[in-house]
């Protein structure tokens, strides 16, 4: 193969130093760092939005900010999460594991590799900059719902131009990892003996080609009709606003999906290790995540309810919903027998593992409860959505992503992180996560409505509740930073198998894995993989 | 033994998660049955999919620390072999299906009934702005504005000094009240002037957009007087946290007095309506008198 050739006489060149060799460069592992760490900064500007934002809504009144800057922040503080910290997290993990796990010598597309990766500081520079511009960051919520999105200055232009950039980062990376899955397998890696992290990235992938381009469509449709005089969605131009939620949600609900499918990939590799058992029924584990692909393209209007649609439809999309609940259930209830009768041991990926489980599904529970349309004519837009998507998007992606990201720091750095902290950065974060988001449960029942900067003092208590149990997650997220810098500076040697029960190509190379790993394929069977399923 | 082992631990912790759930349920607030058969179906609906989940939750959540409990390398646990079970896996996708169907089905017997608007004693059009709303009584031909009372205006601004527990009803408080009459089938015409709201009162059992250029329909029917409170729902803006909306339903015979009232003040309302639009407290002040 010519790129394996390629790697093989880059060894024998001099190596850029410094800036050049993280600019330049075309490795795997290399750029997934470049993206985690990216995403860890992110994960930090995102969270000190929510500090202010939780800081504010400590209680009735407004003490700290104008309403219009809260809605900065809100808007800000969900498009930094979820395209800065949460989408790069998992294509860095994907970048750094699967080609390490199906047996690979790099990514398909290197070069990609970087201009993908390169893009993000720029987007998010220019994202960020429209805060110190003088009509202000974005005020209409992540969703960008015109009229109200249009009514803002000329930095929506520079916000439309970084979403351009983050999808086309997006659409790139999904490529590669195509091309990389379908193209880069070592032999005896048939599909059906892939890890389940890298099935669920592969349909995640499928999923961001589906709806990156269709969120194109609906901001330059935005954009246009800001500065061309186009009447896409206004009504008075003969457009309808309502379109743009359909367009918007026909992303949006894939869009959830794509943060969340990898996170069961990562749990289905660490729940088996740490039971010291293989994974419970893989196969039905892979047609599930194809169908709740499949559903995530004909839900988006669970998003939208209350618009006004016709009977037909609101039961239509209220059916199509619930269904989800039967592939998810049959995950949940997957994992929960692979660790029957196993030999468990409970270290930190464990511990988040078992933690993403519980808090995962209570937010799948919530989630039912608001698929149930006339009920969700009560929750929708309320504190109760608020906190049913931060237990599938923070307890859920984000646990899933340092459950990840402490599963293979040994691999990445060759150290041991120090696991007494990371036993107290999970506990202090399990414990507060909870404190911050159970109690927006009861704020939504009560009647608070979400993206509301000041509010009636019978929701003061709860709302102190949840600060305090806000400003408690974010301090321990700098724990979680200390962590990651202290493993990589030094600690441990991790050997190659770094868990006793772990499966999988990855644990046959050297902690910390070298620059270029599988130069020369593997051969792999069943003995090595992680997963079996007798059926298969 | 293994079995005896796994039954005993279970029911233990099924016990204690138990106990947490119930807890959480009692520390909390929960939604309110509110005052129409509307929003008395709603509530109903929310206990029963809110139930159906939490004995679900309670019955993988103890099955999971059971598991946790027992099956640790710690107690000298193995590592059984096992990795498929078709009986399993059938009943745990059949189960579910058939659970989701008895949710759906009340479910959208409600959802028909709500989308029901025929047979209308009332129509009341509401128009959201930025950031208020105005309600015309088509029959009637009356028609005023409806913004965040004084008091509250005065406590939110930015370090206003005024402490909301100060102030009735801090947020939930506006200048001209949406008066209704009980027991009358009412049909809500919802659209915008502006940007997309959405008029919500909990106690009514439903919100709905305010979309600019479409008019929505719904419809109540509040079965005892009282001031229901609601806010907008749909984020609007700067001020979209402080456009309330107060309902205050009256016996029939007191609202047609309302009604009698005001219409005795026609030529006002008149000049007030057509007065060109304005700063909100000049409006409502025109509209107060």
């Amino acid at each position: 193969m010519t790129d394996t050739t390629l790697h093989t006489d880059e060894h024998h060149h001099a190596r850029p130093k410094g800036l050049a060799r993280w600019l330049f460069t075309t490795n795997h592992k290399e750029i997934g760092t470049l993206y985690l760490v990216f995403s860890l900064m992110m994960f930090i500007v995102g969270g000190a939005m929510a500090m202010i934002i939780r800081a504010e809504l400590f209680q009735p009144g407004l003490q700290l900010v104008d309403p219009e800057f809260f809605n900065q922040m809100t808007t800000m503080h969900a498009l930094v999460m979820i395209f800065g910290a949460v989408m790069p997290a998992f294509v860095g993990l994907a970048n750094w594991m699967v080609p390490m796990m199906i047996g690979g010598p790099d990514m398909a597309l290197p070069r990609m590799n970087n201009w993908s990766f390169w893009l993000l500081p720029f987007a998010f520079v220019i994202l960020l900059s429209t805060l110190f511009m003088p009509s202000g960051a974005p005020a209409s919520g992540w969703t960008l719902y015109p009229p109200l999105s249009l009514q803002g200055g000329n930095s929506f232009a520079f916000v439309i131009f970084a979403i351009h950039l983050m999808g086309i980062s997006s659409i790139m990376g999904a490529i590669n990892i195509i091309a990389t899955i379908l193209n880069l397998r070592a032999p005896g890696m048939t599909l059906l003996r892939m890890p389940l992290f890298v099935w669920t990235w592969l349909i995640t992938a499928f999923l961001l080609i589906a709806v990156m381009p269709v969120l194109a469509g609906a901001v330059t449709m935005l954009l246009t009709d800001r500065y061309f005089d186009t009447s896409f969605f206004n009504a008075a131009g003969g457009g309808d606003p309502v379109m743009y939620q359909h367009i918007f949600w026909f992303f949006g609900h894939p869009e959830v999906y794509i943060m969340i499918l990898p996170a069961f990939g990562i749990i289905s590799e660490i729940i088996p290790t740490f039971a010291r058992k293989r994974l419970f029924g893989y196969t039905s584990m892979v047609y599930a995540t194809a169908s709740i692909a499949f559903l995530s393209f004909i839900v988006w209007a669970h998003h939208m309810f209350t618009v006004g649609m016709p009977l037909g439809g609101e039961l239509f999309f209220m059916y199509a919903t619930m269904v989800i609940a039967v592939p998810t259930g049959i995950k949940v209830f997957n994992w929960i027998s692979t660790m029957w009768r196993g030999s468990m041991t409970f270290e930190t990926p464990m511990l988040f593992a078992i933690a993403f489980v519980v808090l995962f599904t209570i937010g799948g529970f919530s989630g039912l409860m608001l698929a149930i349309v006339p009920a969700d004519f009560q929750y929708h837009d309320t504190y109760f959505v608020v906190a049913h998507f931060h237990y599938v998007l923070v307890t859920g992606a984000v646990f899933a992503i340092m459950a990840g990201a402490y599963y293979w720091l040994p691999k990445w750095t060759g150290h041991m992180y120090d696991e007494r902290l990371g036993k107290i950065h999970f506990w202090w974060s399990t414990i507060a996560v909870n404190v911050l988001f159970f109690p927006q449960h009861y704020l939504g029942l009560a009647g608070m409505p979400r993206r509301i900067p000041d509010y009636s003092v019978q929701f003061a208590d709860w709302n102190m509740v949840s600060s305090i149990g806000g400003f408690a997650f974010g301090l321990a997220q700098l724990l979680f930073a200390w962590i990651v810098i202290k493993c990589v500076r030094g600690g441990e040697q991790a050997p190659a198998r770094v868990w006793e029960g772990a499966r999988g190509l990855e644990w046959t190379v050297p902690s910390p894995a070298p620059l270029h790993t599988f130069d020369e394929p593997p051969q792999v069977d069943d003995s090595v993989t992680a997963h079996k399923d007798q059926l298969a | 033994m293994n079995r005896t082992n796994e039954l005993i631990v279970g029911l233990a912790v099924v016990a204690v998660v138990t106990v947490i759930t119930w807890g959480l349920f009692a520390v909390g607030d929960n939604m309110a049955p509110g005052v129409t058969p509307f929003s008395r179906d709603v509530y109903q609906l929310h206990m029963i999919v809110l139930g159906i989940v939490t004995v679900i939750g309670i019955l993988v959540f103890g099955a999971m620390f059971t598991s946790i409990y027992l099956h640790r390398k710690s107690r000298g646990a193995e590592a059984a072999g096992f990795t498929h079970s078709t009986k399993a896996e059938i009943i745990w996708t059949v189960i579910p299906i058939l659970i989701l169907v008895s949710m759906a089905v009340p479910a959208t017997r409600v959802l028909i009934d709500m989308e029901d608007t025929s047979g209308a004693e009332l129509d009341i059009k509401v128009t959201g702005y930025q950031w208020l709303w105005q309600y015309e009584y088509l029959d009637e031909g009356i028609s005023f504005y409806s913004a965040l009372d004084r008091d509250s205006n005065a406590a939110r601004q930015v370090k206003s000094g005024i402490s909301p527990t100060e102030v009735d009803n801090y947020l939930l408080e506006v200048d001209n009240r949406l008066i209704v009459p009980t027991n009358t089938r009412i049909r809500f015409l919802l659209t915008s002037a502006d940007v997309i709201h959405s008029w919500w009162v909990p106690a009514l059992g439903w919100k709905r957009d305010a979309i600019p250029g479409m008019v929505n329909e719904a419809w109540t029917l509040i079965e005892e007087p009282g001031v229901y409170r609601g806010q907008c729902a749909e984020l609007c803006g700067k001020d979209h946290g402080f456009m309330p909306v107060v309902v205050e339903a009256v016996p029939p015979e007191e609202f047609r007095a309302w009604v009698a009232n005001r219409k005795s003040d026609r030529t006002a309302e008149v000049t007030a309506t057509s007065a060109p639009a304005g700063d909100a407290d000049v409006r409502s002040t025109v509209m107060n008198r």
